[in-house]
């Protein structure tokens, strides 16, 4: 439709959207009524949208699909967009989160809601964009874009220290991300394109591989976050209303490992070998380190998002372990992830609309009050903690194969992790939800409503259903991430060659 | 053959057609002035704004080539057309946005757009200068209005010592530049930009590299860059609002584009000579831009850092020397002109009914409450500066950094844009209070003129990139034809 694709449609549906309702809704009681319809119906016609993409994606085909293209500045930097197996199905993790964020702030967030939803809507687009852009200018526009609505939103809808952390979001994420666009710069007068399927095809010069793979990771890292850049993510989590929780930890952290995929491992693959044990040794400190920080918390959020920074590390131990298993494995794993971390985040959500705390010690018996609460917090739990039958058993699991393949070390120091995210995630559980009722307030508390039902019961099934049947997100990306692998072991072989010669 | 000359041959006059018109204009303009006094205001203002109109529709009509005229002392050329209509922009804007402002402050006096108009005529004589003479004709036409418009409102102290203080380093620095002028000359025989270069080529005699630096000691100043900033701040605290605005753009789109064409067109042969010092110039001002900025209050004085700062991302791109360089100084300079325009319009947009308008981040408190559309405005405009795309400052940047990192100019590239991090702190802070505070004064809406400044540089800046296009390559060709 206008000359545009797919993909086009993804992206410029929310910004429809969102200039509904700036300019056609009001702020009087109708009009904050209709934001919220036309938000949840913008989201879910994104959804729907990204289906069809699906469904005309060939899951077989390694290569970049759907592509459209168009002059920008110049013919060197172009308006390209395209998926593959890797970044399909990020697409439909974010068109899948949104309408749950929509729905999850309908009744929580009373004060200009027209903002709030506006915001939301233009960071789905840039998430959106972040996934499916196929020039590296344009992949940064959306890239860095997205930290304008979430500065916003955390501080704008936040909790107390909401300035304190929208600041450190930013900050952070934008340091990383200029000095990846320094490596962006080089990498334009290099090859002369920003074009990342010409860029893949391209071979970087050894030397300036490394200082380039480092910009990167010096972006994707802060954004993962991988420890030590990690710090700004528990304050953000803490601070941002739920539904900015949710997309915090279910899509923007993704876009860290998304990067390292689709840039780091095929464009510098000496310099991902030759860094390969760096990040291992993060990764690994991320696992344990971490997880112990969580278990010590007193804040359900606080505790959530210590817990995603080690899962994260079992996505970049994957992904650097250079192996099918290990990258497929750190895909599953974010998906997975996004989904999980998502749910508990809405689920921390519900009680906090209900107690106005966070604090863990304010809890207690819940199961009493709220049992179907409890059955579904229990079952994220066990998803959170990897446990078979749930999605992140198989991300986890795949992931440690990986490692297990490429440093045996490595993947015994990071299976402990496994069982310290079991320590903390269960001991969350029986703070929360067991015990006996202490607080008077619980006497009133309803269970979930039918809103709420509806929200979580899709998350449910999908957390079930990926855990025993994971095949189409491992069918999906295994072509692309099979070539992505054939650059990189092709370059690792040459680098071996070269060894051996010189001795 | 023997060509005879005449005794008295007009010189080529189409090329300066802009420039006569301006001349002419501001002339009819003071016998306007002089004949109807007080009632010539609105007649004036008027003539200013049809005269920029004009001025920038004969820019734009001047073909693709490459013109030299009056012995080859004035060029037209792609890249004096790009910074003339530029710089027109910037002179038109400042008299949209001074209009109301200076009735409500019972200043509003014929003078000032005649004032307006000669500095533009400066502008554009310096952007087109091509020797030395013509280069110090246009320079000191310019900042004579210049020094005039900073005092304009004589019985305010702050106004006076603005125009005070700005004369007085103004003169200084003119001076220098004028020493290093006449050291050049003596130096190398000639004033000539085209003659310089020839002489200079390849070998970098020391008297013509001392001239040159006190040169672009004097350039420097002009463009606020850091050592040479000093005026900055309190020339913009104490000038009235649009006369800042006014300095915050035009001027400084015309010493840009006199940097780089003295830098481009007299010096490529020492080009390493000149680059260390323009490196030197602009880590210095991103550096103090970024910093300085962060304990300042009174927003007139954190726009005057963000420009010094800003200044510095520009002369980091004609630090590199390259064509690609020169694209992204014009590439940066246009963003730059309708951010800080947007800005002040901003600023003069919110005004008080006891006459003034907000002076503070504190008056900015909860703004988002009390006037969506302006807050909104005013935090992209400051993500915009911060460079975060799609918004224009990003392109700015984009490209000059990128002529930076072309140039293997690494450790300055990395500078400048950690330097444009520590920025981000104080840009996000007038977002912070627009938005995250409460609400605390309440305004009365901009005059219509302001507004449709409002929305023609909010219009530019958010939606750069669908028409980023056009515009790069437009800068691209004014940056070939310096090469």
């Amino acid at each position: 439709m206008f000359g545009l694709g797919i993909l086009s449609g993804l992206i410029i549906l929310p910004l429809v959207g969102a200039l509904i309702i700036a300019f056609l809704l009001k702020d009087d009681e109708a009009g904050v009524r209709n934001t919220r319809w036309v938000a949840l119906w913008t989201t879910l016609a994104v959804l729907i949208l990204s289906l069809i993409a699906w469904n005309n994606f060939d899951t077989a085909k390694a290569g970049f699909q759907l592509i459209e293209r168009k002059e920008w500045l110049g013919n060197s930097i172009v308006y390209q967009l395209g998926v593959d197996g890797v970044s399909m199905p990020f697409v439909l993790l974010t068109a899948f989160l949104m309408p749950f964020c929509i729905v999850a702030s309908w009744e929580s967030i009373n004060k200009r809601v027209r903002e709030y939803m506006i915001a939301f809507l233009v960071l789905e687009t840039m998430m959106i964009g972040v996934f499916v852009a196929l020039d590296l200018v344009l992949f940064y526009v959306f890239f860095e874009a997205g930290l304008i609505p979430m500065f916003l939103i955390i501080g704008i809808w936040g909790g107390a220290r909401r300035i304190y952390a929208s600041f450190k979001l930013f900050l952070y994420t934008l340091l990383g991300s200029v000095l990846m666009l320094l490596a962006i710069m080089f990498m334009f007068w290099d090859v002369g394109t920003t074009d990342i399927v010409k860029l893949l095809a391209h071979k970087f010069d050894a030397g300036a591989q490394k200082w380039l793979w480092l910009a990167f990771f010096a972006s994707f890292a802060v954004k993962m976050p991988m420890w030590p850049v990690h710090t700004w993510l528990p304050d953000a989590h803490v601070e941002a209303p739920t539904a900015g929780s949710v997309i915090l930890a279910g899509i923007l952290l993704k876009m860290g490992g998304y990067g390292f995929i689709r840039f780091s491992l095929p464009m510098f693959p000496e310099a991902s070998q030759y860094f390969a044990p760096l990040v291992f040794a993060l990764s690994v400190v991320a696992i344990i380190y971490t997880s112990l920080v969580a278990m010590m918390q007193d804040d359900i959020k606080k505790l959530i998002a210590y817990s995603s920074v080690a899962h994260m590390g079992f996505v970049t131990m994957g992904i650097f372990a250079g192996n099918a298993q290990g990258v497929q494995g750190a895909v599953f794993q974010m998906i997975s992830h996004g989904l999980v971390s998502g749910a508990l985040f809405l689920c921390v959500g519900i009680v906090y609309d209900r107690m106005h705390t966070r604090e863990i010690s304010a809890y207690g018996g819940l199961v009493n009050r709220m049992p179907w609460y409890a059955l579904i917090f229990m079952v994220f739990t066990m998803a959170n903690v990897g446990l078979p039958g749930t999605s992140g058993f198989v991300g986890e699991f795949l992931t440690l194969l990986g490692a297990f393949k490429a440093n045996t070390w490595v993947a015994f120091l990071a299976t402990t992790g496994v069982i310290l995210s079991a320590c903390y995630a269960l001991w969350l559980f029986a703070r929360v939800v067991f015990g006996e009722v202490t607080n008077p307030v619980y006497d009133t508390i309803p269970d979930l409503d039918r809103r709420e039902m509806a929200m979580l019961a899709p998350l449910v099934i999908l957390v079930i259903y990926y855990g025993v049947h994971p095949g189409p997100i491992l069918d999906a990306c295994a072509a692309s991430v099979d070539q992505i692998l054939k650059t990189y072991n092709a370059a690792a072989s040459a680098v071996a060659k070269t060894a051996m010669l010189a001795k | 053959m023997i060509t005879t000359q005449p005794v008295f041959a007009l010189p080529l006059l189409l090329p300066a057609l802009p420039e006569i018109l301006l001349a002419c204009g501001a002339l009819v303009m003071v016998l306007i002035g002089a004949i109807r006094r007080e009632k010539a205001q609105t007649l004036v203002e008027t003539m200013a704004i049809i005269l920029m109109l004009g001025a920038m529709v004969l820019v734009l009509m001047q073909g693709d080539q490459s013109v030299k005229t009056f012995e080859n002392s004035f060029v037209s050329d792609g890249f004096s057309r790009f910074m003339k209509v530029l710089t027109l922009t910037g002179s038109l804007i400042a008299i949209l946005l001074s209009m109301d402002f200076m009735k409500r402050r019972g200043i509003a006096l014929f003078e000032y757009p005649i004032l307006i108009t000669l500095a533009t005529l400066g502008m554009m004589m310096m952007i087109s200068a091509n020797d030395l003479m013509a280069l110090y004709i246009g320079l000191e036409l310019q900042s004579l209005a210049l020094y005039v418009v900073a005092s304009i409102h004589r019985d305010n102290a702050k106004s006076s010592e603005a125009g005070l203080k700005y004369f007085v380093l103004g003169a200084l620095s003119s001076g220098m530049l004028l020493y290093g002028a006449s050291l050049i000359y003596g130096f190398t025989g000639n004033v000539n930009f085209d003659s310089i270069a020839l002489v200079l080529k390849g070998k970098a005699q020391t008297g013509a590299v001392f001239g040159l630096v006190f040169v672009a000691a004097g350039l420097a100043f002009k463009v606020s860059a850091v050592p040479f900033h000093m005026w900055t701040p309190d020339v913009y605290e104490g000038s009235p609002t649009p006369v800042t605005a006014f300095f915050a753009g035009a001027p400084k789109m015309a010493a840009m584009a006199m940097f780089v064409r003295v830098m481009i067109e007299a010096f490529p042969g020492i080009t390493l000579q000149w680059q260390q010092i323009v490196a030197f110039l602009a880590i210095a001002s991103m550096v103090l831009g970024a910093f300085a900025a962060i304990g300042q209050s009174n927003l007139k004085r954190l726009m005057a850092y963000s420009s010094i700062g800003n200044m510095g991302y520009a002369l980091t791109a004609l630090a590199s020397g390259t064509l690609n360089g020169v694209q992204g100084v014009a590439v940066f300079m246009a963003t730059y002109l309708m951010m800080t325009a947007g800005v002040f319009a901003c600023i003069l947009a919110l005004r008080r009914s006891n006459d003034g308008h907000a002076e503070t981040i504190g008056d900015l408190a909860g703004l988002s409450k009390s006037r969506p559309g302006i807050a909104f405005i005013l935090a992209m405009l400051m993500f915009s500066l911060i460079g975060i795309p799609p918004l224009a400052g990003f392109f700015g940047k984009f490209y000059a950094f990128a002529a930076a990192i072309e140039a293997k100019l690494y450790v300055l590239a990395v500078i400048g844009i950690v330097a444009s991090v520590v920025s981000a702190f104080y840009y996000l802070r007038i977002v912070k209070v627009m938005y995250f505070d409460e609400q605390s004064e309440t305004y009365e809406e901009g005059a219509l003129e302001v507004r449709a400044v409002i929305w023609l540089t909010a219009g530019f800046v958010i939606l750069f990139g669908l028409f980023a296009g056009p515009i790069v390559a437009a800068a691209g060709v004014a940056a070939k034809s310096l090469f």
